[in-house]
């Protein structure tokens, strides 16, 4: 039986604990939602000692299924002030799972002013005063680390932005390549700072490894479903040659590419910033293409980018980071961009948050538009440095907007609106209203069915059609993301009819169960009422579930759309 | 008429980005997609100015045709 690992930083103690009978059948964000929601009180402050702060691997995680290495940390947000749940690839799920821990939940407070560092290996989990890597940013942790414990060793950091517990700060988890994968959204890296916890170590030598109940079943719809997700053009071919940037120009396109800070749905640098180009660019400068974020992943949508000179300059770049800065700030080299992903991921900041925070700060003035210098100027000297305008910028968009009087701030629940125009891509407008996460793309990815026609055709600018859509999608990914899975496996689950059997086929060849599909829509459903119960103890109301005013009253071009769904309509996303 | 077609992902290699061509009045999106010796299975999405269209959509002078595989991202 897998156990559960538990810190408490008050007390500098830690434990091994049996799992609970109750929490066996739950892993990913299911077990961190669920562990939250059970032992945080709702109106805790986020960055206080009642805050916890859970890691946990997905079922199938440490297992040869591919795409099945996603860890899951949850904790109540500091950015949102709800329950949150951020996924991440890397080495550390594999590691967990392997080692036969559940459930790493880290807890308490130090009352003095020391650093720790917490080593788990097959004996448990040791706390460690750290003096060393205290200051020091992400690249510098893992060098630092990989020299004490070696190449294997998996790393779960903070840079200085997660010591100065800025709502932006992400956790960072190294990768297979020595990089880093980051758990980005919410502001967990503040909750690990406000606990002092610099890094925390992995070491599975003599782990006890997985055992499957049913191997060769496993083995056969292991087959199948790893067959699935390369026959579909999507995850087979799409993704590992054009990453998920290829979205730039479907987007533009569409007139869904939200830019100048949400102005308008197209922009006429697109070209200069799509995943064409940057797959041209990193082809003639000798990158990779193809890269993954955890060991067993058969899509390979990261890619290695370098410079101008040949030299590696970022990797894990995506979508989101690259809409954000360019088309959202109007910057268009993308050399810029890199270099800013680069930044961001040593200083530990979201690149996400971050970058729409940086639209509504050039709205504010602060910095003109396009200027991708003077952006990068920002990033090292005053977030780099925690000068005042750097600690405003890395708590997020709703901060800058707070901080300098900008009505057009595209927040929910405080959380920065990513790369999706939500008046002309409807269905991702309910996602962002609906999700406890706050304004999160991953919750409940509409774009399929709305723009990239997976899963079907729901018209992304008719509202009929959109609340169904972004709920069963937003079941499903509850569901997925407590398996450890990919999000990416939904593009062949919504199209071919095998691949879903066979990952719950998977989940029961490995822990003996009999599992059906009802009973992981069930889970999913179950992991939303839970996150969604605790929000509304934490104070929320259907009130939070709103876009930002300026979504209705102005229009987006080329289509002139506006948010158009009365308050009803989008509260009856809940009834189910 | 002229027909403005933005071709996108793996559809460029070997074609082009963006160029006005000429058509008989009232093709549909699939005679523009056949005489890029392509096929229907082959798209992904078509888009009329911005509008996700059918394959038998007639087009109309100066309209804007974008043809993708299917591909994708997040």
């Amino acid at each position: 039986m897998d156990r559960i690992l538990r810190v408490n930083l008050t007390d500098l103690t830690t434990r091994i604990e049996e799992t609970p009978g109750e929490w066996a059948g739950l892993g990913g964000r299911a077990l961190t939602s669920t562990i939250v929601a059970r032992e945080v009180p709702p109106a805790c402050h986020p960055l206080g000692p009642n805050n916890k702060l859970v890691f946990a691997p997905g079922l199938l995680s440490g297992t040869s299924a591919s795409n099945s290495g996603r860890l899951s940390c949850g904790a109540k947000s500091p950015l949102t002030g709800g329950i949150k749940e951020s996924n991440v690839g890397g080495t550390a799920a594999q590691m967990f799972a392997r080692l036969g821990i559940k459930a790493l939940i880290v807890e308490g407070m130090p009352k003095g002013a020391a650093w720790y560092g917490l080593r788990v290996t097959r004996d448990g989990v040791a706390i460690q005063e750290e003096r060393e890597l205290v200051g020091k940013n992400n690249f510098a942790v893992l060098e630092a680390i990989e020299g004490r414990l070696g190449k294997k060793a998996g790393v779960l950091s903070i840079g200085t932005a997660g010591e100065m517990r800025v709502t932006a700060a992400n956790i960072s988890v190294r990768d297979p390549s020595g990089k880093l994968r980051s758990h980005g959204r919410g502001g967990l890296g503040a909750v690990m700072g406000s606990k002092r916890v610099k890094f925390i170590t992995i070491e599975d030598e003599g782990a006890p490894g997985i055992q499957l109940a049913d191997p060769d079943k496993f083995k056969a719809a292991s087959r199948v479903f790893t067959k699935a997700l390369m026959d579909h053009p999507v995850s087979g071919t799409g993704l590992p040659t054009y990453g998920t940037n290829v979205l730039v120009n479907i987007l533009h396109e569409a007139g869904g590419l939200p830019t100048r800070n949400f102005t308008s749905g197209r922009f006429d640098g697109h070209e200069s910033i799509c995943g064409e180009t940057m797959h041209e660019t990193i082809v003639a400068r000798g990158g990779k293409p193809r890269h993954g974020c955890h060991a067993g992943c058969v899509i390979q949508c990261s890619q290695v980018y370098n410079d101008k000179d040949g030299n590696y300059l970022t990797s894990g770049f995506e979508y989101e980071t690259i809409w954000g800065l360019g088309a959202n700030c109007t910057i268009t080299d993308l050399d810029d961009i890199a270099t800013a992903d680069s930044i961001m991921d040593d200083l530990g900041i979201d690149s996400i948050e971050t970058a729409v925070a940086f639209g509504v700060a050039m709205e504010a003035g602060i910095l003109p538009w396009g200027d991708g210098k003077e952006m990068l100027r920002i990033l090292r000297e005053e977030v780099g440095q925690g000068t005042a305008l750097g600690r405003v910028i890395a708590s997020g968009a709703g901060a800058v907007g707070r901080t300098y009087g900008i009505t057009r701030v595209p927040v929910v629940k405080n959380q920065g609106i990513p790369a999706y125009d939500p008046r002309s891509v409807k269905g991702i407008g309910i996602t962002y209203a609906t999700t406890p996460m706050g304004a999160d793309h991953t919750a409940g990815y509409t774009i399929a069915t709305n723009i990239l026609n997976v899963g079907g055709q729901v018209d992304p600018l008719k509202k009929d059609g959109q609340v169904e859509l972004s709920r069963n999608l937003q079941i499903a990914t509850a569901a997925i993301d407590s398996t450890g899975m990919c999000i990416f496996v939904a593009f062949p689950a919504l199209d071919i009819p095998e691949c879903l059997p066979a990952m719950i086929d998977m989940i029961n060849a490995r822990y003996g169960a009999e599992l059906t599909g009802d009973d992981v829509v069930a889970l999913g459903r179950t992991v939303l009422k839970t996150e969604r119960g605790f929000n509304m103890a934490a104070g929320m109301t259907s009130v939070h579930d709103r876009l930002p005013e300026f979504f209705r009253t102005d229009p987006v071009a080329p289509h002139d759309a506006v948010w158009d769904f009365t308050d009803e309509e989008v509260d009856a996303f809940w009834n189910f | 008429m002229i027909v403005t077609v933005k071709l996108f992902a793996h559809f460029r290699n070997g074609r082009f980005k963006e160029a006005e061509k000429a058509f008989p009045d009232g093709v549909d999106c699939l005679h523009v997609i056949q005489s890029l010796e392509f096929t229907a299975r082959d798209m992904g999405i078509v888009m009329v100015n911005g509008l996700h269209a059918a394959l038998d959509r007639p087009l109309e002078d100066r309209d804007i045709l974008a043809l993708f595989p299917l591909v994708g991202g997040g």
